[in-house]
């Protein structure tokens, strides 16, 4: 029971919610660049929100199901089609033995998740599934989603399927990703920024640079500066922190951000505003939106609860359809 | 423990904290922050996900979410804040590991040194004067950050120091051997990197499937050794 890798996409890989306990080794979390779009297609399915998935980019590999299942697709619009008819995101499905899965045009976002009902299967590195690819642990042999690659699901499923079957129900993501400005928290340096430069961080455009990855986002903007520029001893630094380099442009580290470093740190973004950057593209524009703690930590709580209640509202409905699970 | 350095804390988002006893390479400095390290990580609280220890500094990741459920009426961040204070205040004197010491071949011929060179000229000094100087005294591993089992060591003789790259490569061989400031370090595995780079190192720093995968530790002495081209690929070729 699997799915075969027809053809491969630019960068699929197997994502579980990240490998934390590792990063006094210099091992980084890795998760899903966007856990909400994680969490979601797995809640869909009526997995654990951090089941392994697979993320694809665009262009997005064509996959043959070996078997059926339930699946879901959540975060990036690629005008997915399952043989040859258009899928919804955010919408589960009953897909039968042989059908095949592609993915036509990149309409909107930058990362798609498919989840199966049970979860990818996937090598375990150090506690978690998801890919490592400097290592070469984790998710599927270590490394990106190759053309004749065989993932096998965690879990038998038990149901026959004889014709694709879209689930009556769709889950409303819009409220799980905050809209317009990327929300920031200031950083230990920001402070230092002379005032021009602390003007153009929350008036200027920063856009995405092509030479933009998992590890981070090179942004191109008017040129930012501190007061007196200021080399930093290596510390921690984690997902959305945005640091200043020595040419006057930033960078915005991702899901396989470094542990550690030592650029001057001018924000971070809020948890909640990290899923909407993890969808957008090189040549994509942020504007940053300096919000302070206790409002990040309450839209982040808001953000929980409104997942939680979508996996609540989810596994009622999928118990009226899938019983004994 | 003797009274704590100066620190101060401060948010890194809104879910990390870090400690900061200031931007200072110190001996004793470190070893609080790492006698904080496995303090901490015998106290294991629930909700925190990773402690990354640095030079100077501390941090502690940690899930808002769950952390929020007995922070009570202060906010997420504040009730880490206190909790950091708390660990600090308890720390008792703790045997920390013994120091091992490590002798690392480099190889700092040009092909594999892209910056020794530019830096070379700019110090106005030979070449075999920048070597003997980066393998005249043995360093300390500070901490282990930035890529799977890279080693940050220190500190460099006044005469060698040198800022970052203005631009990070965005590929760096691995075991490039890269000083940025007063630091030294290894890249394990190839990489983007800021640093610049003067040598490179033939031995493999970090194997996955050990249960220490990393060849370096914190506390550890590492002691550079030149070696010629030629013992460099044969080293590679054939580890021992």
């Amino acid at each position: 029971m699997g799915v075969r890798v027809i053809k491969s996409g630019m960068a699929d890989s197997l994502r579980d919610a990240g490998r934390f306990g590792f990063q006094h080794l210099g091992i980084p979390p890795g998760g899903a660049m966007d856990c909400v779009a994680m969490q979601v297609a797995n809640i869909l399915v009526g997995n654990p929100t951090g089941a392994v998935v697979m993320e694809m980019h665009y262009p997005a590999p064509q996959l043959e199901f070996n078997s059926p299942t339930l699946i879901a697709l959540s975060g990036a619009d690629f005008q997915a089609t399952l043989d040859g008819v258009e899928i919804a995101l955010n919408q589960p499905m009953l897909v039968p033995t042989g059908s095949v899965i592609k993915f036509n045009k990149p309409v909107a976002g930058a990362r798609c998740y498919l989840s199966v009902k049970g979860g990818f299967e996937a090598d375990e590195w150090l506690g978690s599934k998801t890919t490592n690819n400097f290592a070469v642990r984790g998710g599927y042999q270590g490394r990106n989603l190759q053309k004749g690659d065989w993932i096998a699901f965690a879990k038998p499923f038990s149901y026959e399927v004889e014709e694709p079957a879209v689930m009556p129900w769709t889950a409303n993501v819009r409220e799980l990703y905050p809209q317009g400005a990327c929300y920031l928290i200031t950083g230990a340096e920001h402070e230092l920024l002379d005032d021009a430069s602390k003007q153009r961080l929350i008036h200027e455009p920063f856009q995405i640079a092509t030479n933009s990855n998992r590890m981070g986002y090179r942004l191109q903007s008017a040129p930012v500066h501190l007061d007196e520029y200021k080399e930093c001893l290596s510390s921690g630094v984690g997902f959305g922190t945005l640091q200043l380099l020595q040419d006057a442009q930033t960078i915005l580290l991702m899901a396989d951000h470094q542990t550690t470093a030592g650029y001057p740190r001018l924000g971070h973004v809020a948890s909640v505003s990290l899923p909407s950057l993890a969808q957008l593209n090189a040549g994509d524009s942020i504007r940053f939106q300096l919000i302070d703690l206790n409002t990040a930590e309450s839209l982040y709580a808001a953000q929980e609860k409104h997942l939680r209640q979508l996996k609540n509202a989810c596994n009622f409905r999928l118990q009226e359809y899938l019983s004994n699970d | 423990m003797e009274k704590p350095f100066p620190y101060r804390i401060y948010p890194i988002g809104d879910q990390a904290i870090t400690l900061d006893f200031g931007n200072l390479i110190k001996d004793e400095i470190n070893a609080q922050v790492m006698a904080l390290f496995y303090w901490l990580k015998e106290e294991n609280l629930h909700g925190i996900k990773d402690i990354i220890p640095a030079y100077s500094t501390i941090s502690l990741v940690y899930d808002a979410a769950l952390i929020k459920k007995w922070a009570g009426n202060v906010s997420v961040y504040q009730y880490m804040e206190q909790y950091l204070t708390n660990a600090l205040q308890q720390l008792d004197l703790l045997a920390l590991p013994s120091t091992r010491e490590l002798r690392i071949p480099v190889c700092y011929h040009q092909s594999l040194a892209p910056d020794l060179v530019e830096l070379c000229e700019v110090k106005k000094m030979e070449l075999d004067e920048f070597v003997a100087i980066h393998t005249a005294i043995p360093y300390r591993v500070y901490m282990i950050g930035f890529l799977p089992g890279f080693a940050y060591m220190g500190s460099l003789d006044e005469r060698i120091v040198a800022p970052r790259k203005q631009t990070p490569r965005t590929l760096v061989a691995a075991g490039s051997v890269g000083i940025a400031g007063v630091q030294t370090g290894i890249y394990p595995f190839a990489s983007p990197g800021g640093w610049q780079l003067i040598g490179q190192t033939p031995m493999t720093l970090f194997r996955a499937n050990d249960d220490q995968p990393s060849l370096f530790q914190p506390g550890d002495q590492v002691q550079f050794e030149a070696i010629s081209i030629n013992q460099f690929y044969q080293l590679k070729n054939n580890p021992s």
